[in-house]
């Protein structure tokens, strides 16, 4: 589903910073990946150029086979089938939850405004918040508007899910019902690239975890092995202050 | 912060409030008291007469004959009159009929005639001038819209093609570009179009085209300042949906930005309203050139001229009032 060969991305402003170096890695259909890692060690960026929000320089990332970073492609349309939840939500403030939900519906699937309303309200029923279709996003809890970001993701239908830490920037008593939302789709067969810092879901939900450092993946393993017998030191250290 | 509680006792403000009108009243007294010293006579009742005149219409005959019938419609009476050789029919408004059936009739003679109120000097400059400015508003906002969303492209050729537009129009005097539209480049296309025997563009539109340019390039900086308020998270996630550049900026960004905008705007709407009155050099009788007119004609300077600005302050209060309607439908919105 996604395939990661040799990406390397380097910032120059304000200073050079090599974000992601030689990153290989892929992921099936269907599979719950968690990539941890410390701050700055390239988490973001490397789901940012998965979705090319950020360009790689080099390198390659297939997308259910199409390449990414050859020019010829049609980027619009690869992001349609991959969804991206952030950390900061960034829901349409002018609209409201369900017109959040049936903008790209109706301008990037050219969708009927009946079957976009229709997607929506399944999708808000999905996440549990129905009741505030007609709600504007200021209007929302933190968790609220999260769950309707992540329905505004699935309704492309989008074939991988791609979330930013979705729930750093919510209070405590929130983070549970976005995690719900989180697990129920990736029980139904979703294929998730989850960078977080919920180190429970990671050993609940995920097949895969990927430890990164200083841009590199350091360490891939299933969560049973991250959490009982790490192999790398850098990954001992960051388990041991993290947990 | 309560104004009244700056202040100790409110006997103090109310005070205050005095001497604001007391200042007032000392300007306007001290005015009108220097210009009875130099014994010029306000004569006001002279002012209507700009606005609105009466105009007499007279309907005469053309031949020689009999009134045959008046007939009357809806809106019009109708005069049918008989001569030996032929019949004409004159059709007037109700009211000031001059004639009855059965009269005789020589040419020149008045069948009817009525008075009908006509806009006067100043009414026909201040629309010249409303028109002026809401067409080059319109084109204004237009080229501001597309030369700042251009400015802030990544495309070298529309942002350097934007930011010279910008600078060079920002970086020279209104008059100058006046000229320059009227002068020269207005020369350089009549002269062309006559070469073709095509028409001729009146000095409105040249004069129409440097204020929708001059404000254009203000509006494409208000544009642009807007665009880059909105935080870029707006961007990424309307383009991570699979959005085109162009979508994400229909649907998400300038919705958004528009609040932003709307108030730079107003100001800008208004500084090209007051800057229309430059357009008389280029013989628009637009409002002030129309003052001038009048004033050179009834001799009735001070009267003309605080009647002229109180008509600019009617319009730039009309027009901030509806941004401020439009800009209270974008919050709600
Ligand atoms: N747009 C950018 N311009 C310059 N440097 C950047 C940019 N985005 C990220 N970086 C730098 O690249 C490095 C990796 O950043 P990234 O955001 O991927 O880290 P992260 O693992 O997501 O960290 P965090 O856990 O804090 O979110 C950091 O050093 C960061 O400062
Ligand atoms: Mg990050």
């Amino acid at each position: 589903m996604i395939d990661v060969r040799n990406v390397y991305k380097t910032f120059f402003a304000p200073h050079e910073i090599r974000a992601l170096v030689d990153v290989t890695t892929k992921i099936e259909a269907g599979e719950v990946v968690v990539v941890i890692g410390p701050s700055g060690s390239g988490k973001s960026t490397l789901l940012r150029c998965l979705n090319h929000l950020e360009a790689a320089e080099s390198g390659h990332i297939l997308i259910d086979g199409i390449d990414i970073l050859n020019p010829k492609t049609d980027i619009d349309k690869v992001r349609a089938e991959v969804g991206m939840v952030f950390q900061s939500f960034n829901l349409f403030p002018h609209k409201t939850a369900l017109q959040n939900i049936t903008l790209a519906q109706r301008v990037v699937r050219k969708r009927s405004k009946d079957k976009a309303h229709e997607k929506a309200m399944f999708l808000l029923n999905k996440v549990g918040i129905a009741d505030k279709a007609g709600v504007y996003p200021d209007q929302l809890s933190g968790g609220q508007q999260q769950r309707v970001a992540i329905a505004r993701a699935l309704a492309m239908d989008p074939k991988v899910m791609l979330f930013d830490e979705p729930t750093s920037a919510l209070d405590p008593e929130m983070i549970g019902e976005v995690l719900e939302v989180m697990k129920t789709l990736a029980r139904e067969g979703m294929t998730m690239v989850v960078v977080t810092h919920e180190m429970g879901f990671a050993r609940e939900v995920a097949d895969r975890v990927i430890f990164m450092d200083e841009g590199a993946i350091v360490e891939v393993g299933t969560p049973e092995h991250f959490f009982t017998s790490p192999t790398h030191e850098r990954t001992k250290l960051f388990l041991s202050q993290i947990l | 912060m309560q104004p009244k509680s700056r202040f100790k006792k409110p006997v103090a403000y109310y005070g205050w409030i005095g001497v604001f009108f007391l200042v007032l009243f000392a300007l306007c007294g001290a005015l009108y008291y220097s210009t009875l010293k130099i014994d010029y006579v306000w004569r006001w009742y002279r002012i209507p007469r700009y606005f609105i005149y009466e105009e007499n219409v007279e309907t005469k005959a053309f031949i020689d004959g009999e009134v045959e019938r008046i007939s009357r419609q809806d809106n019009t009476t109708s005069i049918l009159v008989k001569g030996p050789t032929n019949q004409e029919v004159y059709t007037v408004e109700h009211g000031g009929l001059r004639v009855a059936e059965g009269d005789l009739i020589y040419p020149g003679d008045v069948l009817a005639s009525y008075s009908r109120r006509r806009p006067g000097i100043l009414i026909q400059g201040l629309w010249l001038t409303l028109k002026v400015s809401l067409i080059a508003i319109v084109f204004g906002v237009l080229i501001g819209l597309f030369g700042g969303i251009a400015r802030i492209s990544h495309n070298p050729a529309f942002k350097w093609l934007a930011i010279t537009y910008i600078e060079l129009i920002r970086g020279s005097p209104l008059l100058v570009q006046i000229f320059i539209w009227y002068f020269v480049l207005g020369t350089l296309i009549n002269t062309l179009l006559a070469r073709n025997n095509l028409y001729q563009i009146s000095p409105l539109w040249f004069g129409v085209a440097a204020l929708a340019c001059f404000a254009g390039a203000y509006v494409a900086e208000i544009v642009r300042a807007g665009i880059q308020s909105i935080h870029r998270g707006q961007t990424e996630a309307a383009r991570s949906l699979g959005m085109t550049y162009a979508q994400c900026m229909i649907h998400v960004i300038l919705p958004q930005a528009t609040r932003r905008i709307l108030p730079p705007l107003a100001g800008q709407f208004i500084s090209l309203i007051k800057d229309s009155s430059l357009l008389g050099i280029i013989a628009i009788r637009e409002l002030t050139k129309a003052t001038r007119e009048v004033v050179t004609t009834s001799l009735q300077p001070f009267e003309l001229w605080f009647i002229c600005a109180i008509l600019y302050l009617m319009l730039t209060f009309a027009l901030s009032m509806f941004v401020q309607y439009l800009e209270r439908r974008a919050v709600v919105t």
